[in-house]
């Protein structure tokens, strides 16, 4: 008996295996897609909010505008890439530069296809809070940060001043450059952003001085006003050695990619998403109403676009007669 | 055993031979008196000696890079893991396409069928409520998408675990090969899985069914062996003697017998898979999971709590239905009833499609995420600091940094490497057996060849100091319940929401109370050990022996006195329990510290996952591995055998 269950079990796999052929890992959509023929897109969403706010307003047009069904799935950065080699996911809205996955992922196997600028420009700093900016100005040079460890030390930093990272999945080189600016500061990672905004925005109650990574544009910003620390300048290529960096972190224009066969198939909701192009201030705008006034993302987008109707109307493809 | 311990130490004097610790102790002693001074000469004391350690980086980067790169390509991909990614996908899209075909009205009048056949009136009310409850909450397509994912992955992993179950049953060997196994999987966080699953399969629903039958399938495994084993002799041999064949006997009445162990282990196969699934969604598996991490992004814990509030409906509705299954003579009364009732969901079931009515409307929907952050924005604003006397709650996480956290990391840094492997050595052969001794520092051993031996220490000490916790809060809550039913009563909401709650949804307060930090991570760790250490302790002293408190009373012991001559003592084995439950669960949520500050391995092990950083990120979640091996073998019960999530 167990002799024929053998033999029946290793048959089924063999015709499992030739019959089927080949499976294409490449085209491995979301099984909760195109659910009862509705024509789906699957985007990516990003932690932060500003990923969200792109994300809400091209759901929203989407769905209103060109009758799609969205599903939106939350990936960090470079797994979205991953995602989007796939198939898994059709598009993500914004990339803060990943040269090593864009030569593997766009030059290489083709799997991704560039998707335009998005329009707004990122730029990673340190920050300290404006208003312990204003009291001690010379605390925005890097050369003077050392004078104002004591303020910024916390019990987790220990004797060191703190400098708050936040989520893994971002790109940083502060360890590398408080050691190689000679910086009496330890990192500490806060290990994500809803844990780094949570404690800036207790920091802020408080008015108590913190330095933290932080980038732009950010909606945060609104709320509690941080003012950079001038680090020394970004030159093309400093950056190149992990251990070795010493400057700032440069501008990036904020780009977004999509799978390559949904680029060629992907009619009119591909045409939208490449058109997809606004500026920091629109984002902001959308990401504010989220993350501050707590509108669903879906209301926030709602509202953004009764607003800004002419700045849509030009990113939706031309119809068909 | 008693033989092994003894060939060293026959020369000892007789009186400590008749001690049983002492002898472990001493051939220790001897061991460690031949061993260190080697070892110190050698590689020095301090940290891990770099000579010991084995660099993964290399080869880890280049097998993630050769699957990155071959997986469109190469046959294995094609032929094999396409093929079970494919039966995944189409699998879990079929259950969700008849979830939605039902419609809401359809899935809940079906939901409450089932459950009136398997548990009674009150259970069907009690899962139209819950479903109702999710519309309502706004969530019904991610609670349909986490339903269609959670059929799929527990029909897997009952299937996967039946199998593994069945063999480990029958055959004697493959039980022994399988138990250490076994084992090792209980004692593993999640999170461990999640990387090399994703770099196969990529993010999404098949790694996440994947990784959540690799997480929900040994309780499967190991109650369908207790159950075929546990038959009752003498019905197998009244079988037997009918001359039933080998076949027959298994169908007819081994699998029968061990029904209710059967349908214990479906239930905490469920109950396992539905907490991975909210685990799952860091790999984007979508659904309830998804909703939570994808508001904590935006700091809203309103809608985190809308999100995992269905979460915690699922778990207590199929905890309870299938636990009532499990039990006997809860079948329905009024046989006659029943084809109605099927006939009415069919009814509603047919209804829903043919009027096109079936997704819920959107009038329908209670926002509760509102409320829900003005009441924490109040909390936190008035307790983070400035409460008088006390302090502010920042002030107490600043304080818990200072004076716990820091002394335990750099004493614990500070100790040299063999004394840490001599210590492990000694509590776990106290307690266990040589062999949990072996694994316990053979496995910490591991952690230092790995490298990591430093973030190690550090996480440990933060277990270390969220267990001290847990277990003061624990014992003095169960003791409490345990003497007040009432106090039991009011508890047991509470600690069943604390369990299946999502721990992401955690997240905001804990750093808005404590700051971010290594604080806020043994916060995040205590909520979540807390109810199975209360409930464990609880039920321990329950279970005391009725006559031996009686006599205690009568000879006149106070409430006090008889807690801690009596209960306490008697309760030993429970409390034992409770320790390492405590262990393994606060350590399966070490990652989450990393998510709000608690750095070291937990932090490594979110790098490796959001980098794509295999080297980084299997590594530490290898260390949390070893660690968790470690201190349950040093806390083990010799003759344990529970399932986890108590």
């Amino acid at each position: 008996m167990f002799r024929r269950t053998t033999l029946i079990a290793s048959a089924t796999v063999l015709t499992l295996a030739t019959g089927c052929g080949a499976a294409d890992m490449t085209r491995q959509a979301s099984p909760f897609a195109n659910a009862r023929g509705a024509k789906t897109v699957t985007l990516s969403v990003q932690s932060w909010v500003g990923a969200q706010a792109n994300v809400a307003v091209a759901q929203y047009l989407l769905e209103h505008e060109l009758g799609y069904r969205v599903d939106t799935v939350q990936v960090d950065e470079i797994p979205a890439w991953d995602a989007l080699s796939q198939g898994r996911v059709d598009a993500l809205l914004e990339d803060w530069g990943h040269p090593e996955q864009e030569q593997r992922y766009v030059k290489e196997k083709k799997t991704v296809t560039r998707g335009g600028d998005l329009g707004v420009t990122g730029h990673i700093g340190w920050y300290v809070p404006t208003y312990f900016a204003k009291k001690h100005p010379d605390v925005t040079h890097w050369k003077n940060l050392n004078k104002y460890a004591d303020e910024f030390r916390t019990a987790e930093s220990g004797g060191k001043g703190q400098l708050m990272d936040g989520s893994p999945s971002y790109v940083t080189n502060d360890k590398a450059l408080v050691k190689n600016l000679g910086l009496d500061y330890k990192v500490v990672f806060a290990g994500s952003e809803a844990a780094q905004i949570t404690q800036i925005k207790q920091f802020a109650k408080e008015k108590k001085p913190f330095l933290t990574y932080w980038y732009s544009p950010q909606w945060l910003f609104q709320k509690v006003p941080m003012t950079e620390v001038k680090l020394p300048p970004h030159k093309e290529g400093c950056d190149a050695d992990p251990a070795k960096v010493a400057c700032a972190y440069p501008h990036t224009p904020l780009q977004k990619y999509l799978n390559t066969d949904f680029a060629e198939k992907g009619g009119a909701a591909a045409a939208f998403l490449k058109n997809f192009r606004w500026t920091t201030e629109d984002q902001n705008e959308v990401s504010l109403m989220i993350a501050e006034q707590r509108l669903s993302p879906e209301t926030a987008a709602k509202k953004w676009a009764e607003r800004h109707e002419s700045t849509w109307r030009a990113w939706l493809p031309p119809r068909k007669a | 055993m008693a033989t092994l311990t003894a060939i060293p130490v026959r020369t000892l004097p007789t009186a400590l031979l008749r001690s049983r610790p002492a002898v472990k102790l001493a051939t220790l002693a001897l061991i460690a008196a031949v061993l260190v001074p080697l070892a110190h000469a050698r590689w020095s004391s301090g940290t891990w000696p770099d000579a010991l350690t084995v660099d993964l980086t290399g080869p880890l980067t280049s097998t993630s890079d050769w699957i990155i790169d071959n997986r469109d390509s190469h046959p294995l991909f094609l032929y094999f893991f396409g093929h079970v990614s494919n039966a995944v996908v189409l699998s879990v899209r079929a259950v969700y396409l008849a979830l939605l075909t039902l419609g809401w009205a359809g899935v809940t009048a079906l939901g409450a069928f089932l459950a009136w056949r398997a548990a009674g009136p009150r259970l069907a009310l009690g899962t139209a409520t819950a479903f109702l409850a999710c519309g309502l909450l706004g969530m019904w397509v991610p609670t349909m998408q986490t339903l269609a994912l959670m059929v799929v992955a527990v029909l897997a992993s009952v299937a996967v675990g039946g199998l593994l179950g069945l063999a480990a049953g029958l055959s004697a060997r493959m039980d022994r090969l399988l138990r250490p196994v076994l084992d090792t999987m209980q004692v593993l966080p999640a999170f461990a899985y999640l990387l090399p699953v994703v770099l196969v399969f990529g993010i999404g629903v098949p790694a996440a069914v994947l990784a959540t039958v690799v997480y929900a399938a040994p309780p499967m495994a190991r109650l369908t062996a207790l159950g075929l084993r546990g038959a009752d002799r003498g019905v197998l041999e009244a079988v037997e003697s009918l001359g039933a064949t080998a076949r027959q006997r298994l169908l007819t009445a081994r699998i029968p017998l061990a029904r209710k162990e059967l349908l214990l282990g479906v239930n905490q196969t469920i109950m396992m898979a539905l907490s991975m699934a909210v685990i799952a969604s860091v790999i984007g598996a979508g659904g309830l999971g998804d909703r939570v991490y994808q508001a904590l992004a935006s700091v809203d814990v309103g809608a985190a709590l809308a999100a995992g509030i269905p979460i915690v409906l699922l778990a207590v509705v199929l905890d309870r239905v299938t636990g009532a299954a499990g039990a006997d003579g809860t079948a329905p009364s009024g046989r006659w009833l029943w084809p109605f009732a099927l006939g009415a969901t069919a009814a509603v079931a047919v209804a829903g499609p043919l009027t096109d009515r079936t997704d819920w409307p959107d009038a329908w929907t209670v926002n509760i995420a509102e409320p829900v952050n003005r009441a924490v924005d109040w909390m936190t604003a008035h307790l983070y600091s400035g409460v008088p006397v006390i302090g502010g709650t920042a002030d107490w996480a600043a304080r818990f940094t200072t004076w716990v956290l820091d002394p335990l990391r750099d004493g614990l840094q500070w100790l040299p490497w063999w004394s840490v492997l001599l210590i492990v050595a000694a509590l776990a052969w106290l307690i266990g057996t040589w062999r949990t001794t072996l694994t316990a520092v053979l496995a910490m051993a591991a952690i230092g060849v790995l490298g990591v031996w430093e973030p190690s220490l550090d996480t440990l000490s933060q277990v270390l100091a969220a267990v001290a916790v847990t277990l003061v809060l624990g014992v003095a809550t169960g003791v409490a319940a345990a003497r007040n039913h009432r106090v039991e009563r009011l508890l047991r909401p509470v600690l069943d929401v604390c369990q299946t709650m999502p721990q992401f949804v955690y997240l905001i307060p804990v750093v808005a109370l404590a700051g971010v930090g290594r604080a806020p991570a043994v916060a995040a760790a205590v909520v979540y050990a807390l109810p199975a250490v209360v409930r464990i302790t609880s039920q321990g002293l329950r279970q005391v022996d009725a006559a031996a408190l009686e006599s205690a009373r009568s000879l006149g012991a106070t409430g006090g006195q008889q807690l801690r001559q009596v209960q306490l003592p008697l309760a030993r084995r429970s409390l034992l329990l409770a320790v390492n439950q405590g262990v393994v669960l606060v350590l399966a949520v070490v990652i989450i510290g990393g998510l709000v500050g608690g750095g070291a391995l937990g932090y490594d092990v979110v790098f490796g996952l959001a980098q794509g950083d295999l080297a980084t990120g299997l590594v530490a979640g290898a260390a949390i591995v070893c660690l968790g091996l470690t201190l349950d073998r040093v806390t083990q019960p010799t003759d344990r055998r529970t399932t986890k999530g108590a």
